[in-house]
């Protein structure tokens, strides 16, 4: 069955009136609850079976065919065909049949192998075997035979059958571990958790007594997201209830680790498992070059409709004279007479139509496409991009956008992971304005002003010594980092008692891991949860236990996370560690300045900075807290939003304990990069939910923001002095009137000496900015629109404090912006994903955040350096070779087809081609069609290593600066002149004289004359030489390949057409190209007006390169002289040194 | 034991990466996949092409010179026949015309040429305004009829249509192109001093194409018993003769492979055009010229009508050279376009010294 069906089938029903379709029951173990408890209602569910593949085998060609004609230019051609088959048309439906039987055969085994392939995968993984326990026993079955209720039985390292409700496991605690590699890529292990009231059915036996219902939500595609509840009845008729969320829930597709077996429910089977709902095809993003090329299309389209309707009405105009219409010497059939005159009309409407049709060339599309295909192998196979610490290079998920990557204007970078190394190290802690340093960080570093700190030794007193400790054990206990165990089977947990314990905390914050190695570094290690009891060995090497009560877990919109504890002196207490801004305001006593103080210097420095709080609670308070919070959790409508009251409720009236700064190296060489794409012409934006301090050094040390940059504010610090309209005209003014006295410089786009503005807005600022205005229009118009007009000349951006639709929205306002600018997106973790997926281009970073910024981006690399080298080399080279791809193709076609239309003046108007079928046929599938494609993969009209030397070349391709208006209709009027060139050349030498050839061929000497297909014949091969010859003017870069592809066409053009004349083809009912291409080589003039007409041709186009060069060059041509200049000494070397390593090629 | 080792396993390859892991998925470091081939990297600046507009000129102006020598050499002598004015010996016939009149109109066209032709001179008929080129009417024709296939004479292709059938007999040949096959004949005079008329032989052979006369072309069933052969087809409407009958003569030039048909059958490419007619072989002596100043009279079968589309008639004296025909175009385009290079030379000479440094320097502080 189709997926998006599915969906759309779930979506209907989620959205109906029925409330009992918003959430599923299900039965574990197909047993009907105890009656009275509820009406039993038999849902149906699909079965296990995963259909990832398209077609069916007899379903593939309608399907398909179907599929292919929903393409634009395919359904064009496919009209075109029947048109020819339908009506009498000068050319044969081969000449446009072939092309796209071609394209469309080509494609179409493609994806019939691509959906083979899919089939065989399907067909492993529905028919692997799964253990299924049925009446207590242990049963194998097929995967695809699994039903939703079933109870499933998984070992270690089997992955998961489909998406499962953990019962029980073979550990007491009733804990698994598991790794998501397949799904998100992370492969850290993730603990998941039993029911506790079902945790004790360990064996198949007691399994298959358990009695429950679990509620649950219909599938939804969310990976995170899961809401539920399920109903134990045990002997009593008063059913239990307990919630169920994300951490009990085993997904499709992830491995069980570390864990000898468990029992799970199945509850969302096949299609419907999260894993194949987040199948989903992205939207289609298409790159500016693809608009453009639409555009041409239209135009050429228009341009295909006039010359038709033009000669249509001509020839009706011409033929009004009825002995042109109907000569003695060429009547027409008794039917065509007969036929009323608009159906004629319309009939030679479309006969031009057609003979006319290649001037949109069936073959530019599958060019366009091989050339992106093809082409995306380079950033594949870049050595340079291959980062060996990972052992992985770069990803291209869609080839579509390659040549985007050459006309990207703004920059989108999430900070951390992205421009920092996410490798966090624990640098200071700060209890109560004392500061700790832990010694391992320091590795050799001194820290500058660290000489003047309070260090360890100049301990405060008693009082203070207490706060201290509780400070680290506020940093042991309040987290959600797992320990790894290395050989649980043993016991023994070597790593952490050899003091390697590095390796072994997994957790999927960095921030979290660092800390609680710092804090181990301090003297305070953190061992592991067992029992719900987390054990920490503190300095004097004893073992602590603190019972672990509840976890609030870490959001991004709260910025905070809190544990609530009981020592093992009873005492409850709920530690707090979050965002300075969201932990200050819960605070009502501490040393809260001198924290603050810190907390601040450190920012500024670039360090990440935590505060840690707590409060104690009583019992009571600790009971109330506990009722609160699983009222929420057992909700299953806005789960979310009823915990996030309740966290709110919870987490106030704290204690100030200290803060954490942990800092962040920044990556290799992401200052260079940034530096480089500034001066390539890009807007680098940063956009992190960092705290402004933090993420502005950050943005100085990557230099972003350079020692003269004028720093504009626009945060709520400044909106709570001044209100937000006055600032905004503030600073709108400023920088305005710094635009108005540089206005020629920044058009130049030579502004470096200029005075640069650097804009830092936060997220609260932002979403009033962004915000309709309530009073209108009236004052001046929106804020957004003067934003961005101060956005538009600040060369640097830095977007604190926002939450990751902020981060998309940002992007989308900027894309719509009225210049419409290309936009990139970089991002590593998964609050980065909606801005990939909102920019013109989106990078995924592979890093420590897991994979799913890399999977939902367009291409993912693994180190933020080499984003210089995707842009400057590969989005450069990218963008001039499709380009000059489209433009060619246009051209060449406008010469192909702009004779046949002149000739139609000659012929009485009567669709007569010019051309033999063969030549129509093959001239953009075969004669023409390798060279362009060569070229538009080899192209490199600079060396690789100046475009990275020299960013500046990146702004001559700005703002799809190739394919302009001006340039377009440059090359389409270089197209028709070219076809006049050649029709009229041949048509004087046929005219005014006896163009003959002398026999010598066939040694007979006598004066032949030659007929319209020799006519034909000769335009054609000046055609093609012409055409050749122009893009080998266009190269420049001759490697082999591309001089074995253009001589090598033009010699394929040549054998052909000694072939195709030299036989009397049997299968033909015509044989008028017979031995027309020899004699016309055999006659002197031919020769001599071909060489004449292809020089007049070339000619314009040279000069214009020419004298641009001399007169106007751009940076590029510059540097390409001054390159020549450079190597004329050495070319002979050069020259020499290429034909050695050519040889050895 | 199995799990953990297993598991051992497993973290090596997830953590720093296995050096096996990294060898696979390294790419290989060839100069084509780093797109580092070796390449010549020509650029044109006015430097390189100054020499390339240079030589062009130098070539192509002498080429010109040359070619427009050579056509002017070439004689050629054009004389409209067709009888549209009134004092024109022709103008009856062109009136009387009719399909079905038995009785051949013929006139005689006087003419004199002033120069000698030399060599052998190449006699023409021209026509203007005569569509061969009409789509309708190019592909009316069956190759494959003409070529000899028995099936395809008694049954003509479609496209033959409305020329397929007469009488309910096949048309052989059929077609629109073959049905109006110029069918006047010239005859040349010349008018000797003394008053007496001396008929100028003139060679009906060897004026098609060789392939086309001895591949393409071909009877059915060899070129004897010709009548036999063609016995249950029926003429052109538009014929006098049967298509057997269009050189009795000779049986080489007889039916299909008819010179002066498959001299028609070539469509021409334009609508006024000239077709080659006959050959006037040079004397044998080689000291007389082939035709001689003087005066001479066409003597024209007048069959072909052509006043109803506006159409003219001509017959067309010319000697050929290397070259071909006369063909002054050629010689002034290589003339104009070695001219204009050579000037395009010139200027580019001047930008390039005065821009060239220019460029080179600003380039520099950059």
């Amino acid at each position: 069955m189709d997926l998006s069906s599915i969906r759309k089938l779930i979506t209907r029903y989620c959205t109906g009136e029925e409330s009992w379709v918003d959430s599923r029951t299900v039965y574990i173990g197909h047993k009907e609850p105890p009656p009275g408890t509820e009406a039993y209602i038999p849902q149906r569910f699909p079965d296990n079976r995963i259909v990832s593949s398209k077609y069916t085998f007899w379903n593939f060609i309608p399907k398909n065919l179907f599929e292919q004609f929903r393409r634009i230019a395919n359904f064009y051609f496919l009209i075109i065909f029947l048109v020819q088959l339908i009506i009498d048309t000068p050319t044969s439906p081969t000449t446009s049949g072939l092309p796209l039987f071609f394209v469309i055969t080509v494609t179409a085994i493609k994806q019939g192998y691509e959906d083979w392939i899919r089939h065989k995968a399907d067909n492993a993984i529905n028919q692997c075997p799964v253990h299924v326990i049925q009446h207590g026993k242990v049963v194998r079955k097929q995967s695809q035979k699994l039903r939703v209720g079933d109870i499933v039985q998984v070992k270690e390292n089997e992955t998961f059958p489909c998406d499962l409700i953990l019962l029980s496991t073979s550990r007491e605690d009733g804990t698994c571990f598991v790794t998501t590699a397949s799904l998100d890529g992370e492969s850290s292990h993730k603990t998941y958790y039993a029911v506790q009231d079902t945790k004790a059915f360990n064996t198949a036996e007691e399994v298959d007594t358990l009695h429950a219902t679990i509620e649950c939500e219909q599938p939804q595609p969310d990976l995170y997201k899961f809401v539920g509840r399920i109903n134990i009845y045990l002997d009593r008729d008063e059913p239990i209830a307990r919630p169920l969320g994300s951490e009990n829930l085993l997904l499709r597709g992830a491995t069980l680790k570390n864990t000898e077996y468990i029992h799970a429910v199945a509850i969302y089977t096949g299609m419907e498992t999260k894993m194949a709902l987040n199948y989903q095809s992205k939207s289609q993003k298409r790159s500016a070059v693809e608009k453009s090329m639409n555009a041409y299309l239209i135009v050429y389209l228009c341009i295909l409709i006039s010359k038709a309707l033009i000669n249509t009405v001509l020839k009706y105009a011409w033929q009004a004279n009825p002995n042109r219409d109907e000569p003695w010497y060429n009547q027409k059939t008794e039917t065509e007479r007969q036929r009323h005159v608009l159906i004629r009309a319309f009939t030679d409407f479309l006969a031009f139509m057609v003979l006319f049709n290649y001037i949109i060339p069936v073959s530019m599309y599958v060019t366009v496409e091989m050339q992106k295909f093809l082409g995306s192998y380079f950033i594949l196979w870049d050595d340079d991009m291959f980062d060996e610490e990972l052992g992985e290079g770069p990803l291209v998920n869609t080839s579509d956008l390659n040549e985007e990557l050459g006309q990207v204007e703004y920059v989108f970078t999430d900070k951390t992971g992205t421009l920092t190394e996410n490798n966090m190290e624990l640098r200071e802690c700060c209890v109560d304005g004392h500061v700790y340093v832990p010694h391992a960080v320091c590795n050799g570093q001194i820290l500058p002003g660290a000489a003047g700190m309070d260090m360890i030794d100049s301990s405060p007193g008693v009082d203070g010594k207490e706060r201290e400790e509780l400070f680290f054990r506020a940093l042991c206990l309040c987290h959600t980092v797992q320990v790894k165990e290395e050989e649980t089977v043993d016991g023994i947990k070597r790593g952490i008692h050899q003091g390697k314990s590095t390796s072994f905390y997994i957790s999927s914050s960095p921030d979290e891991v660092a800390l609680v190695e710092g804090m181990n570094r301090l003297g305070f290690t953190y061992l592991r949860l067992k029992d719900s009891h987390m054990e920490i060995l503190n300095r004097e090497d004893e073992m602590e236990r603190f019972e672990l009560l509840e976890v609030l877990n870490f959001d991004s919109v709260r910025r905070r996370m809190s544990v609530i504890v009981r020592s093992s002196s009873g005492e409850y207490y709920l530690f707090c560690k979050g965002a300075d801004s969201s932990i200050f305001p819960r605070v009502v006593s501490g040393k809260v300045e001198q924290v603050r103080a810190r907390v601040e210097h450190n920012a500024v420095e670039g360090l990440r900075t935590l505060c840690v709080a707590y409060k104690k609670l009583t019992h009571e308070e600790y009971e109330e807290t506990c009722r609160l919070l699983n009222s929420a959790k057992l909700a299953l409508h806005e789960r979310d939003k009823k915990l996030a009251e309740a966290y709110d409720v919870i987490e106030k009236d704290f204690i100030l304990l200290g803060a954490t700064a942990v800092e962040d190296r920044l990556q290799d060489k992401a200052a260079d990069t940034i530096e480089s794409l500034h001066k390539a012409g890009m807007k680098v934006w940063v956009l992190t939910g960092d705290k402004m301090e933090t993420a502005a050094a950050t943005c100085y040390a990557s230099r972003l923001f350079h020692r003269n940059t004028q720093i504009l504010e626009l945060t709520t610090k400044r909106t709570e002095e001044q209100s937000l309209h006055d600032v905004l005209f503030d600073l709108s003014r400023t920088v305005l009137r710094q635009h108005g006295s540089m206005t020629r410089d920044t058009f130049s786009g030579l502004s470096g000496d200029c005075q640069d503005y650097g804009l830092i807005i936060d997220g609260a600022t932002l979403s009033a900015v962004l915000k309709p205005t309530q009073e209108g229009t009236s004052n001046g118009g929106n804020y957004k629109e003067i934003f961005l007009e101060i956005c538009r000349n600040c060369s640097a951006v830095l977007c604190c404090r926002m939450a990751p639709l902020q981060k998309a929205q940002i992007v989308k306002l900027i894309k719509a912006s009225k210049e419409h600018p290309i936009t990139l997106a970089i991002g590593d973790g998964a609050n980065d994903v909606s801005m990939i997926l909102e920019a013109h281009v989106g990078i995924g970073i592979m890093g420590k955040e897991g994979r799913q910024a890399a999977r939902n981006s367009d291409y993912a690399i693994t180190k933020f350096k080499h984003l210089k080298k995707m842009l400057l080399v590969h989005g450069h080279y990218y963008y001039i070779r499709i380009a000059e791809l489209v433009q060619y193709f246009f051209y060449k076609n406008v010469c192909f087809i702009f004779p046949q239309f002149l000739y139609q003046f000659f012929c009485g108007f009567s669709q007569q081609p010019l051309y033999d079928t063969a030549y129509l046929t093959l001239y953009n599938i075969s004669f023409t069609s390798l060279p362009i494609l060569l070229y538009s993969l080899m192209e490199q009209h600079i060396n690789i290593d100046i475009l990275k030397r020299d960013p500046t070349l990146y702004r001559d391709i700005a703002k799809n600066s190739l394919l302009r208006w001006p340039t377009f209709i440059y090359w389409t009027f270089l197209g028709i002149f070219d076809a006049v060139v050649f029709f009229f050349g041949a048509f004087f030498l046929f005219d005014n004289t006896t163009f003959t050839s002398n026999g010598q061929l066939m040694a007979t000497n006598t004066q032949m004359m030659f007929g319209n297909w020799t006519f034909g014949t000769l335009v054609f091969t000046i055609l093609v030489f012409t055409v050749t010859l122009k893009l080998a003017l266009d190269t420049h870069y001759w490697t082999w390949i591309n001089h074995f592809v253009i001589w090598g066409s033009l010699l394929f053009y040549v054998i052909f057409s000694l072939l195709w004349g030299g036989i009397i083809w049997p299968f033909l009912n015509y044989q008028r190209m017979y031995y027309v291409f020899m004699q016309m080589l055999s006659s002197g003039p031919a020769w001599l007006s071909i060489i004449l007409l292809i020089i007049v041709s070339l000619l314009p186009d040279v000069v214009k390169k020419v004298l641009c060069r001399a007169l106007w060059p751009t940076t590029t041509e510059r540097i390409q002289t001054k390159r020549q200049c450079l190597t004329a000494e050495q070319s002979t070397i050069f020259m020499l040194s290429q034909t050695s390593s050519s040889v050895s090629f | 034991m199995m799990a953990s080792s297993y598991n051992a396993k497993d973290e090596d390859a997830v953590g720093s990466g296995g050096p096996g892991a990294v060898k696979s998925k390294k790419p290989d470091n060839t100069a084509f996949k780093q797109q580092r081939l070796p390449a010549w990297q020509p650029i044109l600046t006015a430097g390189t092409v100054l020499p390339a507009f240079f030589m062009i000129g130098l070539i192509f102006i002498p080429i010109g010179i040359g070619l427009l020598v050579t056509s002017n050499n070439i004689k050629e002598f054009e004389i409209d026949y067709t009888g549209v004015d009134m004092f024109s010996p022709c103008f009856n016939c062109s009136q009387n015309y009719s399909w079905n009149s038995t009785s051949a109109c013929t006139c005689s066209v006087p003419f004199t040429l002033d120069q000698p032709f030399e060599s052998n001179v190449f006699m023409y008929y021209g026509l203007s305004n005569f569509y061969q080129n009409h789509r309708r009417y190019v592909k009316s024709r069956d190759d494959s009829q003409l070529n000899g296939d028995k099936s395809s004479l008694l049954n003509p292709s479609k496209e033959c249509e409305p020329y397929r059938t007469s009488d309910k007999k096949s048309i052989a040949p059929c077609g629109a192109i073959a049905n109006s096959l110029f069918n006047d004949t010239l005859e040349l005079f010349y008018i000797h001093p003394n008053g007496s008329r001396i008929t100028i032989h003139l060679v009906k052979t060897g004026i098609a194409w060789w392939t086309d006369k001895h591949v393409k072309f071909r009877n059915p069933g060899g070129n004897n018993n010709l009548s036999i052969v063609f016995q249950e087809t029926s003429k052109p409407v538009n014929w006098h003769k049967a298509v057997y009958e269009l050189d009795p003569s000779d049986p080489e030039n007889n039916g299909f492979i008819n010179e002066d048909f498959i001299v028609w059958m070539r469509t021409a490419a334009l609508p006024t055009f000239r077709k080659l007619y006959r050959i006037i072989q040079k004397k044998k002596d080689n000291m007389t010229p082939t035709l001689p100043p003087g005066n001479y009279s066409l003597e024209v079968t007048y069959n072909y009508p052509v006043r109803s589309f506006d159409g003219r008639k001509r017959m067309i004296l010319s000697t050929i050279s290397w070259m071909g025909g006369k063909n002054p175009f050629l010689g002034i385009a290589y003339i104009t376009v070695g001219s204009v290079c050579f000037f395009l030379g010139v200027v580019l000479l001047i930008i390039h010294h005065k821009y060239g440094n220019r460029n080179n320097n600003a380039d520099i502080p950059n």
